[in-house]
């Protein structure tokens, strides 16, 4: 591969073009990632033009500009939100300090992970979404999935990166390994398990942008808090396409459920006219709600602890917060203790993932509640509802527990009898995969799903977003 | 805290499974977390261990050796999903004494010191198959296996986090083995022992901290493969039929412990105890089969389990003695010929049971020169310090021997001092205290044929080297109570570093390495504030606050 015209292959603001070493490094990892996208993105789509929003710069209007573009050619850039004037350290014992523009010796294996682990994540969702293209129920909705996967790549580069410009070798080979993990692989699987659940269907790809990409949001925002001011940066740039990714999510599923309902108001049955019943919305959003609130980790933490600690991770908006040492005072957590519930008191710092859980579980309700509203239009009697924070999970100190959709604690046997009406079962993802026909004329949508509320870019309802 | 029994079985284990498939036995890992010593105190997370956890390992490997003898590979694993074992449990650490983390640190070593000795004499091999991060005494744990298998999932690592993350020493025997053992370059164990974050795969081969790697797709199949190569490079033993460990049996009233052969008496003071073994009034059995069919039953067994017993609990759970005076009570003659039955031709069927049980007793005498208490063998009259025993006798730091015509007391020299129980530092007994001038050794040997079945009497001990003191009837009573009175007012510290100094002259070995210079170095970082410190390193982690240290090197 020849030398890179870089400000046109990678558009960016971190001034490639005169930084020799992480030319060379990116150089190396270009085609790799070029190569892990034709072999684990939406492969069979690569010679269609799509109407997508790339990222040309951080001002205004250069982070959305739209175009139809193959995605192969798709312009991953690197970007960082500008510094701003006067900068410091906003938590942790380096409260009041100058944010650092290299990192520290002393942190650097502890940045090393939280910046791996979360790159990680990056890949693995366009891994599990790879196929979702040939079921899409409108190009409306292809073109989203892609702009979706296209921006979770540039996550990627975003992240790889910081570890070549930051990590020396130890980053490269990191970044190197990023391509060789993949989503399910029986081998090298991706760190968090979240991300090797399969993603079967598009009501499994709407709650993982709905919940999922959301658990992103948060590790964002708490990253973008970093004292490590390149890692802040460029986080802070990846949050405004990440919420883009909650809009998919959110109004997707807000759109299943309008579907749902116009049958229901008109008296029919779901099944038999081909949407999704009410039960099975509400076992995808307890399935997916639930494997994603594992993603923060255990309730007390020493890592958490020691990431605050050292001003490498925040709590989401950090600046609304009044005491940033968190020395002092306690986060009251509810345990289990000998069968039932009890309380206890863990020292703030260790509790930072519950407090990042919190924030998050409170934005997730907020959705929620927007899909109520949309029921409620209908002046339907059913509601969905956000599984408790203690149900269904395998991380933390409700694994090993049973607990009800609204966090009773429930024997095994309940537990046996029972998951099966709240958790999705083989036959209802067979249910909702027969719904799953593409329909991919301009305009057109799916059975199952209702249209959407406007178009991408003002566009009109017909346009064609991928050219097929 | 409650005393710490050291007796277990598997039907009884909580952390670890042990399973047998003809010659291929499988150690699984799996601590539960609120399965700890001391209850709720700690959470043993990620397969993070206590004391308890480690004496079913212990116990493990003795039933592997008596139990399972056909066993010729046995695969040490973890039980949680992509965790191997996260090392000794820091918050124990930190919430436990000084004296307590010191005997913690060195029943772990001897356990690892153990999987070592039944693999260099038991006709079985170790394979430790980490199914995921082994990280600090994790990694420790694997390395005193013969092989290490790694899985290769671009995850999991082998990793010393114990300096970055705790201001501490991988102490379990990893710093020495990683150098001495695995022979790794001393500039690049000195970068892994600096990377919490470990190294994994291809690398970890490449610089010798595993043997190999293996996907996670062909995990089982790299496993057996590997676990059936170590097997099939030893010994065909099937059909051997393995004894059953019943249950040690003793009785203890706080004041004494009373075992089938020996007994543990502390005196009113607390400061001194008296381990006094009486011996069978016959020699026994001088027939291997028959021993075998003794199994557990056979003396010389109960008494080594009797004796590992009691030193484990003066260790744990009577640090005020610092004192033991040790006497063999009985019959000479039997003393002196008591293990002849352990000499077995190797084409003997019953060779490996008298080889296991010759180096039980191997270990329990070198346990006593890992024991930081003071040992006085005491031969005065009735006493029987011969055979074996007078190995007994040379592991204590000082041999007082009774010279009363009236009374006549005799040592007795077998071939068990001429190399059946080598010390840590690989010499005899004999060569060990006799290290400017070996002819002493063959004179002292030369008594095995001196007419009177090596039996020699106090002055000849003496003259042989033997005695450290040998007084008259007349003496004798103010000799001893004056050693026994001034020892007590040393300081017990003092008295550890010097007898640990004293004990071990002549070469290095691995052992000596670990559990003189890794331990000591070890035990010096546990006291100082730097980790133990209102802001040390091991108090502050899984706290809010970071650790402060004092940056002047000492």
């Amino acid at each position: 591969m020849g030398s890179i015209d870089y400000s046109q292959r990678i558009p960016n603001n971190v001034d490639l073009k005169s930084d020799k070493r992480l030319q060379r490094a990116l150089e190396a990892w270009q085609p790799a990632y070029l190569e892990w996208w034709k072999e684990s993105g939406p492969t069979d789509f690569n010679e269609n033009d799509v109407y997508l929003r790339t990222a040309v710069s951080v001002e205004p209007d250069g982070w959305a500009h739209y175009d139809y573009v193959k995605m192969p050619d798709y312009r991953w850039g690197i970007f960082l939100t500008d510094k701003g004037a006067g900068d410091t350290i906003g938590f942790g014992d380096h409260f009041g300090e100058e944010p650092w523009q290299q990192v520290p010796g002393e942190y650097r294996n502890w940045l090393r992970r939280l910046v791996v682990t979360q790159a990680d994540t990056e890949p693995a969702s366009v891994e599990q979404q790879r196929l979702l293209g040939h079921t899409a129920p409108s190009l409306y909705d292809m073109r989203n999935l892609f702009q979706v996967n296209v921006e979770e790549g540039r996550h990627l580069w975003a992240m790889v990166y910081i570890l070549h410009r930051y990590f020396g070798k130890d980053g490269r080979e990191e970044a190197d390994e990023l391509l060789e993990r993949s989503s399910g692989n029986p081998d090298h699987p991706r760190i968090l398990q979240t991300f090797n659940e399969p993603c079967e269907h598009w009501l499994s790809f709407l709650c993982f942008t709905m919940f999922t990409d959301r658990d992103g949001k948060f590790q964002l925002l708490s990253l973008a808090e970093s004292g490590f001011d390149p890692l802040a940066r460029t986080c802070k740039f990846m949050l405004t396409e990440e919420a883009h990714h909650m809009f998919v999510g959110q109004t997707g599923v807000g759109r299943v459920i309008q579907r749902t309902c116009e049958v229901l108001k008109e008296g029919k049955d779901p099944r038999a006219e081909g949407v999704v019943p009410p039960d099975i919305i509400q076992k995808y959003i307890n399935f997916w709600a639930s494997s994603s609130t594992d993603l923060f980790g255990s309730e007390i933490s020493s890592n958490a602890s020691n990431f605050f600690r050292a001003g490498l991770k925040g709590r989401a908006f950090e600046s609304k917060q009044t005491d940033h040492l968190a020395t002092e005072g306690h986060y009251v957590l509810p345990i289990v203790e000998g069968g039932r519930m009890s309380n206890q008191e863990v020292p703030m710092r260790n509790a930072m993932n519950e407090v990042l859980r919190d924030a998050y579980i409170a934005d997730n309700q907020k959705g929620i509640d927007y899909w109520n509203r949309v029921i409620e239009k209908f002046d339907l009697d059913w509601r969905v509802s956000l599984p408790h924070r203690a149900f269904n999970r395998n991380v933390g100190v409700y694994a090993g527990f049973h607990f009800d959709p609204e966090g009773n604690l429930v024997d095994d046997a309940t537990w046996n009898a029972k998951s099966s009406e709240w958790l999705p079962t083989r036959e209802d993802s067979d249910y909702v995969k027969s719904l799953m026909k593409p329909c991919l004329e301009p305009g057109k949508i799916a059975n199952w799903i209702a249209p959407p509320a406007k178009g991408i870019n003002g566009q009109s309802e017909d346009y064609e977003y991928v050219k097929l | 805290m409650a005393p710490v029994d050291f007796r277990t079985a598997p039907d009884r284990y909580r952390h670890w499974k042990l399973d047998v498939d003809g010659d291929i036995a499988t150690l699984t890992m799996s601590v539960e977390p609120f399965g700890g010593l001391r209850g709720d105190d700690y959470e043993l997370k990620l397969n993070s261990y206590d004391l308890g956890v480690d004496i079913e390992l212990a116990d493990a490997i003795d039933r592997l050796r008596f139990e399972h003898p056909a066993v010729r590979a046995c695969v040490v694993t973890g039980g949680l999903d992509r965790v191997f074992c996260a090392g000794a449990n820091i918050n124990m650490l930190s919430t436990s004494s000084h004296a307590f983390k010191v005997n913690f640190c060195k029943y772990t070593n001897e356990t690892r010191v153990g999987i070592e000795d039944a693999s260099a004499s038991s006709n079985v091999r170790f394979l430790a198959a980490l199914n995921g991060t082994a990280s600090g005494g994790g990694y420790e744990l694997a390395l005193a296996c013969d092989r290490i298998l790694l899985v290769d999932d671009r995850n999991s690592a082998v990793s010393f986090p114990e300096l970055p993350l705790l201001g501490v020493l991988p102490g379990t025997g990893g710093l020495t083995r990683i150098v001495d053992k695995r022979l790794i370059r001393p500039d690049l164990c000195d970068l892994f022992s600096t990377l919490a974050e470990g190294i994994k795969g291809k690398r970890a081969v490449q610089w010798n901290l595993v043997d190999a790697i293996a996907p996670l797709s062909k995990w089982d199949d790299a496993v057996a493969g590997e676990a059936r190569a170590l097997a099939d490079g030893l010994e065909d033993r099937s059909g051997t039929q393995g004894i059953a460990l019943t249950p040690l049996e003793y009785t203890d009233d706080g004041a004494s412990r009373s075992y089938r052969h020996s007994e543990l008496r502390i005196e009113d003071s607390g400061r001194v105890a008296h381990l006094t073994i009486t011996l069978p009034a016959e020699a026994g059995t001088q027939d291997a089969a028959a021993a075998h069919a003794a199994g557990a039953d056979f003396w010389l067994l109960a008494l080594c389990r009797e004796l590992d017993n009691a030193l484990n609990h003066l260790r744990l759970n009577l640090p005020a003695v610092g004192l033991v005076l040790v006497r063999v009570v009985g019959d000479a003659k039997v003393a002196a010929t008591c293990d002849d039955v352990l000499r077995t031709e190797a084409s003997d069927p019953h060779h490996w049971f008298t080889n296991e049980v010759g180096h039980y007793l191997k270990r329990a005498l070198k346990k006593i020169e890992n024991t930081a208490k003071s040992f006085y063998a005491l031969a005065d009259e009735g006493t029987a310090f011969a055979g074996p025993f007078l190995e007994l006798a040379l592991a204590c730091d000082r041999q007082y021997v009774l010279n009363d015509s009236e009374a006549p007391v005799h040592l007795g020299v077998g071939d068990a001092s001429a190399g059946a129980y080598p010390m840590s530092n690989g010499l005899t007994r004999l060569a060990t205290r006799f290290l400017a001038d070996p002819s002493q050794v063959d004179a002292v040997l030369a008594a095995r044929t001196n007419g009177a079945g090596g039996l020699v009497d106090a002055e000849e001990a003496d003259e042989l080297g033997l005695a450290t003191s040998a007084p008259d009837e007349i003496d004798w009573d103010d000799e001893v109570r004056l050693a026994i009175e001034e020892r007590q007012a040393y300081s017990p510290d003092g008295l550890t570093g010097m007898e640990q100094n004293l004990r071990f002259p002549g070469p290095e070995t691995l052992e000596t390495k670990i559990f003189g210079r890794l331990t000591a170095w070890q035990n010096w970082i546990f006291q100082r504030p730097n980790a133990v410190g209102e802001r040390g390193a091991l108090k502050c982690y899984g706290t809010p606050q970071a650790p402060e240290f004092n940056y002047d090197r000492t």
